[in-house]
């Protein structure tokens, strides 16, 4: 009976879990039910992603309104992957986060962050699961602003102009979505994307619907920080408090690349968007020049938090990238490094926690030798480090393999050998953090510390070691990948 | 296609024009939040609009009407509405903030403190 309410029931459960914090008013408390509901999130999402593995689809009604006139529920292959990715990063980031919180947030207000922390996931959550545009809309803001304030409880008072000007670009995002969805509204009367998808064909006047195809790509693009609008992230990212950027840079940009796909394949339909419009060629331009930009301005950063920001820009240069190409395999390219940088970052930003929560901060002048004193953070963030750039027997390596199979299949070889050459500027970053944490003596601040505490390095460790497996046995991730692939261009033949 | 039937969309689009301008030439975070909110007001009439009908009522099923506007536009602007007010909360409340942390709520001189003073707040967290 219960099995029958799953996908909505991994929404509803941090969405009522957010009130029942703040009524609580104890961060032990609220620490304790996030902790619960995310992990009840990731065991509904696995059994989902079980249930849907044959290629067959759920269809929820929302309180028994059928579809199209209801809000639906869709569970395919596509968005089970991605619901198992989020929950599965969520739960490590709230075991991790209860000793960060307690050092980087004020002792009266972290039931505030666990009641955010869970909104953020509900709304995650509900936009991967939800098949109504207008609904996509509202989940995509419960998440955005409870991640503004996320942002904005970092310690440096530059978070709260981070928050701000994220705040700013992020409503923009989101109008630009709603102008979409209205135009699509107008032009089929419907919300609901499956019944959408089947009405737009028989739409004559194309101009609106190639405006909402815009304001969609503009907006969305506007969330997933695609190159040059990505002015938002790295401050966000870099003044946050650290189990929030782990969270953030692990999800939030992926799911709106989940929402470019949805639009893209499901709603418009492939043809429409690539040979209608210059996608592709714009979409290939502008991540070449985020992996080629981003990565450089990455090398010159003083601050670590900052310089991974700048390079999680370029990573998702690499996976707009692999959309470009309109080819099976670049999709399949695509949400494997979706899958795979996920990982990453997420590992990284929690191991960059750690020095933060021993050392106070992560710039580069302080951080001289500190693989002396925190030998296990800073080899893991060297591992990380190595995936980014795409060493072999990493998952990043895996990501670049397909998406130089996917440039060669296209007949462009210069794509590759971009590939590679942008590869190239992440040694140069992952260098200097080499140098400065094993090739300097290690100052006074630095020699008193001591390695990270067990509970934040064992999730990021987990992570780390999943980095090194998932890039040695490829079978599930390519496999599930390729499947969401393919079950992705078969809904618009 | 005359001006005169897309009277609503013309409006639409200048609200929308106007709004995005202020919240892109403003450096006062308070004229920006003002722009913005002006930008979502737009998509409110982008979507009422064409839900209503010259001469239709409200769809309550009755024998003397024939013609009924579309409530649907109505409900989603409603909670486009609640999202708005809720943004727009949130950022006058960041906006105190950020005035009490820096004692300015123009852009260029919040940017100008952090520019001569980040290495100094850098040093004291160490």
């Amino acid at each position: 009976m219960i099995a029958s309410h799953l996908p909505v029931l991994q929404v509803i459960l941090p969405l009522i879990a957010a009130p029942v914090m703040v009524l609580a008013r104890r961060g032990a408390i609220a620490w304790l039910l996030a902790l619960i509901v995310s992990w009840a999130g990731l065991f509904i999402s696995v059994a989902l992603l079980a249930r849907v593995a044959d290629g067959s689809v759920i269809s929820y009604a929302i309180g028994n309104w059928p579809p199209p006139w209801g809000i639906e529920y869709r569970i395919d292959r596509v968005n089970a992957f991605l619901l198992t990715l989020v929950s599965l990063i969520a739960a490590v980031v709230v075991v991790y986060s209860r000793l960060s919180v307690a050092a980087e947030v004020p002792r009266e207000q972290q039931y505030l962050f666990y009641a955010l922390y869970s909104l953020c996931l509900a709304g995650l959550l509900g936009i991967t699961s939800t098949g109504d545009a207008f609904n996509l809309f509202v989940f995509l803001e419960i998440s955005s602003l409870s991640s503004y304030v996320l942002i904005a409880l970092g310690r440096d008072r530059r978070a709260l102009v981070a928050a701000y000007q994220y705040l700013i670009m992020g409503t923009i995002g989101a109008t630009f979505i709603v102008i979409g969805v209205g135009l699509l509204y107008l032009m089929t009367g419907t919300l609901n994307m499956a019944d959408m998808a089947v009405r737009l064909r028989g739409v004559s006047e194309v101009r609106p619907v190639l405006a909402a195809l815009a304001f969609l790509t503009v907006g969305i693009c506007l969330k997933l920080a695609l190159f040059p609008l990505h002015l938002w992230l790295p401050n966000a990212y870099a003044y946050a408090p650290s189990a929030v950027t782990a969270l953030l840079a692990a999800t939030a940009t992926k799911v709106s690349v989940y929402v470019l796909l949805r639009f893209y394949y499901s709603v418009f339909g492939e043809s429409v968007v690539f040979s209608a419009l210059p996608m592709g060629q714009v979409l290939l331009v502008l991540s070449l020049a985020a992996a080629f930009v981003a990565s450089t301005v990455a090398i010159f950063q003083h601050d670590l938090k900052r310089m991974f920001a700048y390079s999680s820009v370029a990573q998702i240069g690499y996976i707009t990238l692999g959309l470009s190409f309109d080819s099976a395999t670049g999709l399949t390219a695509g949400i494997v490094h979706l899958f795979n940088h996920a990982l990453t970052k997420g590992a990284l930003f929690m191991l960059l926690g750690g020095i933060a929560l021993r050392l106070g901060g992560v710039r580069f002048e302080h951080i001289g030798g500190i693989a002396r004193v925190m030998p296990l953070t800073s080899f893991g963030i060297v591992l990380g480090g190595l995936s980014l750039i795409g060493v072999p027997a990493t998952v990043g390596f895996i990501s670049k393999w397909n998406l130089i199979l996917a440039a060669l299949e296209s007949g462009a070889w210069w794509i590759a050998f971009a590939i590679v050459l942008s590869s190239l500027l992440a040694v140069v970053y992952v260098w200097r953090f080499v140098e400065a944490a094993y090739f300097r003596e290690p100052g006074a601040a630095v020699a008193k510390i001591k390695e990270a505490p067990l509970e934040m390095l064992i999730p990021a460790w987990l992570m780390i070691a999943a980095c090194i497996y998932f890039g040695l046995d490829t079978t599930l991730t390519v496999g599930s990948a390729a499947q969401a692939a393919a079950t992705l261009l078969q809904g618009t033949r | 296609m005359n001006t005169a039937a897309h009277f609503s969309y013309w409006i639409t689009i200048f609200v929308a024009i106007a709004g995005l301008y202020i919240v892109i030439a403003r450096g006062n975070l308070m004229k920006k939040l003002v722009g913005l909110a002006i930008f979502q007001t737009s998509v409110y009439l982008l979507y009422i609009a064409p839900g209503k009908l010259i001469g239709g009522t409200a769809p309550i099923v009755a024998e003397q009407f024939r013609i009924y506007s579309n409530p649907l536009p109505h409900v989603l602007i409603l909670t486009a509405i609640v999202v708005g007010v809720a943004t727009l909360a949130l950022g006058l409340a960041l906006v105190v903030r950020i005035r009490e942390a820096y004692g300015s709520i123009e852009e260029d001189e919040i940017l100008e403190q952090d520019e001569t003073h980040s290495t100094d707040i850098t040093s004291k967290q160490a």
